[in-house]
């Protein structure tokens, strides 16, 4: 991106060398050779999501292999909704997850995609399309990413409940999530989303204040609890939701909970500071509370886990060579680098085998196959994340995405759920 | 006729300003709390049951009577905070220089911005802050005190810090302005220390202990991000309610306690202003 920038702002040779420069470049690099890759260099594709894969090293990535330029924008989640429904020409592409696509597809800002003109589409994880991981899975409640990511054909916002040949989102990042703990102070193991109501931990627990995700943290606490068992932990009832809600509320009127947290860094220095002991946490807060030399685990539940993903869109505007060039930057995405890229981070790709051959063995062996480091594990910036010996938490990626529990969710019930929210943090 | 256009032409320019920034926001606001709304759009209309969802909740009441707690303590200790500090530069500091310098010392936490100075807070009332650090040290507890912090009390201390120089300034501004001679003929008098201060200072600081009180309760009552990070999340306030449904893209509904706020704030203001008539004082 910002190689494009200077060659807007410099004399007329240097920016022809820059060309040629860059061309030369895509020439060498893609190992797409498509008719149409010389005239889509200089497409400009405006993509918008959540900051998580939103990242400027996959922009500069893309420009020098591919030629196109992306302009990044991050904005909360929120807003990300309100932008993808309400302001669909602002956007080429849109980076959105699979609860939003359940409410911004039919509003008919997006078209899908047609899986034939995806390369590896047969190589995606089949969590997206089948829903199934493995033949045996049985798929989690929630807004699994299946159940929206076909629709019936081209011009339909009807979600199919079957594979089509019209693919609504092509996924970049996903993951599973579950409680963190600091292994020194807890005292003993942790084995249930329960224990963070154990009255041992009285004052020093913590669950985040985002009302859409932390309903759904409430809700494996309350099951594992024995309080209530759910029809669909994802869309719950007005009875369900009032149950959850009086339980969380009665443990926060009996001092359970240190705080609430909205933010990343909240719920790091939380963690580091010995606020709390356990908490509903984020991948990448853990590995920020262990750079600082902290213990701090990623700690696994006999329930499962609660999965979150997210993925690239169409803009229904988007036609001719600006919709080749989006399919062009899409099966690049696809292509390895970008996987390996994101896998490195601690997140999951979409398509694995690709990801793989941009990896070390060392690398796809701790991320991927819960083997332990053979030496440091560093991420894409180059700081070292673990050392020799590491084993990450969780274990393989078939053992943390194949005990997922649930995905996050929009409910039919979303409003009176956050009323109830707002009142048990009022309360 | 020509002065009236000239005067009609110099008001124009504040006029303006006024309107495009003050009072189409709000009627804006007022406009919008009439929407309705699904999960994702605003819905153009005009519909009661943004208010009826927000008036006849209990929720809203408990968290409108937990700001307001809130604002009457702030206003409480900050008063007594900028009348004492306020007091005793303007009567204890003998030089003007002195005088300016001190001012000058009450105004340094506000050279860096609101919310560092209340976050250094937390490493400091933390569990294992500097605070419960010392005091084990020293054997004067042996159990960390655990409401320092995310708890109320935490939240009005963080309100004292960053709003008692707001009550500092208008007092200290008022007094400066009280003739001396009036305090030297109450001495004269035979009137005592508490008595000058009762019958003299006070009733002419009236207008700057207003002023103080306006900023304070207005800025408490509106307040949601000291109340979020001090309380860690466990205490609500109405700024904070509102927050929640903008970020759940509720515009009307926090649209609609927007105004329900600002009716509240400007009935506060009211009656503080039926107390102490500013205008007449100043």
């Amino acid at each position: 991106m910002t190689e494009t920038v200077k060659v807007r702002g410099i004399g007329r040779r240097k920016a022809l060398l820059a060309a040629a420069g860059a061309a030369a470049g895509s020439g060498a690099v893609t190992g797409f050779p498509t008719i149409w890759a010389q005239n889509i260099r200089n497409v400009v594709l405006r993509q918008f999501g959540t900051g998580v894969s939103n990242q400027n090293a996959i922009a500069e990535k893309c420009k020098e292999d591919l030629g196109i330029t992306l302009q990044m924008t991050a904005l909360d989640s929120d807003a990300v909704v309100q932008r993808a429904v309400t302001q669909p020409n602002s956007y080429d592409i849109a980076d959105i997850e699979y609860w939003m696509c359940k409410k911004v597809f039919p509003a008919g800002t997006l078209q899908p995609m047609d899986t034939s003109k995806i390369r590896l589409f047969d190589k995606i994880v089949p969590i997206f399309t089948t829903g199934k991981l493995r033949p045996d899975s049985v798929i989690a409640q929630g807004t699994a990413p299946n159940t929206v990511s076909f629709v019936d054909g081209p011009g339909s916002t009807r979600f199919a409940s079957s594979p089509t040949q019209w693919f609504t989102m092509i996924p970049t990042i996903y993951n599973a999530d579950t409680l963190g703990i600091r292994p020194d102070l807890v005292g003993r193991p942790i084995r249930n989303w329960k224990d963070i109501m154990d009255p041992a931990f009285r004052g020093k627990t913590s669950i985040l204040n985002i009302p859409s995700i932390g309903i759904m943290d409430a809700a494996m606490i309350c099951e594992s609890a024995g309080v209530i068992r759910y029809g669909d932990k994802g869309n719950m009832t007005r009875a369900e939701i009032d149950t959850t809600i009086n339980y969380l509320i009665q443990a926060k009127r009996a001092g359970q909970f240190r705080a609430f947290w909205k933010t990343f860094d909240e719920s790091v220095n939380l963690m580091a500071s010995g606020e709390v002991v356990i908490q509903s946490m984020w991948s990448p807060a853990v590995t920020a509370v262990r750079s600082r030399g902290i213990p701090c685990v990623y700690q696994p539940l006999e329930e499962g886990y609660r999965a979150w993903g997210g993925g690239l869109a169409l803009a229904k505007h988007l036609r001719g060579i600006q919709l080749d060039a989006a399919y062009e930057y899409i099966n690049w995405y696809l292509s390895g680098w970008v996987g390996a890229y994101l896998n490195r981070q601690g997140y999951y790709s979409a398509v694995l085998e690709t990801a793989r051959e941009h990896m070390s063995a060392d690398e796809w062996g701790y991320w991927m196959e819960g083997k332990p480091a053979q030496g440091e594990i560093k991420n894409p910036q180059g700081q070292v994340m673990e050392r020799a010996g590491a084993v990450r938490d969780g274990g393989s990626f078939y053992d943390r995405m194949g005990a997922v529990a649930c995905w996050n969710a929009v409910m039919d019930e979303d409003r009176y759920m956050v009323q109830k929210w707002n009142q048990f943090i009022a309360s | 006729m020509k002065g009236k256009l000239a005067a009609l032409a110099l008001a124009s320019p504040l006029a303006l300003l006024l309107g495009v920034f003050l009072v189409v926001p709000i009627g804006t606001i007022v406009v919008v709390s009439f929407f309705d709304y699904d999960s994702v759009r605003i819905i153009p209309d005009f519909v009661w049951t943004n208010y009826d969802e927000l008036l006849f909740s209990p929720i809203t009441w408990k968290t409108y009577l937990q700001t307001l707690k809130f604002a009457a303590i702030t206003w409480a200790i900050c008063l007594l905070v900028g009348f004492t500090v306020a007091y005793f530069l303007a009567f204890h500091v003998a030089s003007p220089m002195m005088q300016t310098v001190l001012f000058l010392v009450c105004t340094i936490p506000f050279w860096t911005s609101n919310i560092i100075r209340m976050i250094s807070w937390i490493p400091f009332l933390g569990r294992n802050g500097l605070l419960n650090q010392a005091l084990m040290s020293v054997g004067a507890i042996d159990q960390p005190l655990e409401f320092l912090l995310f708890s109320d009390f935490a939240v009005v201390l963080a309100y004292v810090h960053l709003y008692a120089l707001f009550m500092v300034v208008p007092i200290f501004n008022s007094m400066v302005r009280i003739d001396r001679a009036l305090v030297e003929a109450a001495r004269d008098a035979g009137a005592g220390e508490w008595q000058v201060l009762r019958h003299v200072i006070i009733p002419l600081a009236r207008p700057g202990i207003a002023i103080g009180s306006i900023l304070v309760v207005a800025v408490v009552m509106g307040d949601f991000v000291t109340v979020r990070l001090m309380s860690g999340g466990q205490s609500a306030s109405v700024g904070l309610m509102m927050v929640n449904a903008m970020s759940l893209l509720q515009y009307p509904a926090a649209a609609a306690n927007a105004v329900v706020l600002l009716i509240v704030v400007l009935l506060m203001i009211a009656a503080m202003l039926r107390i102490v008539d500013i205008r007449k004082e100043l």
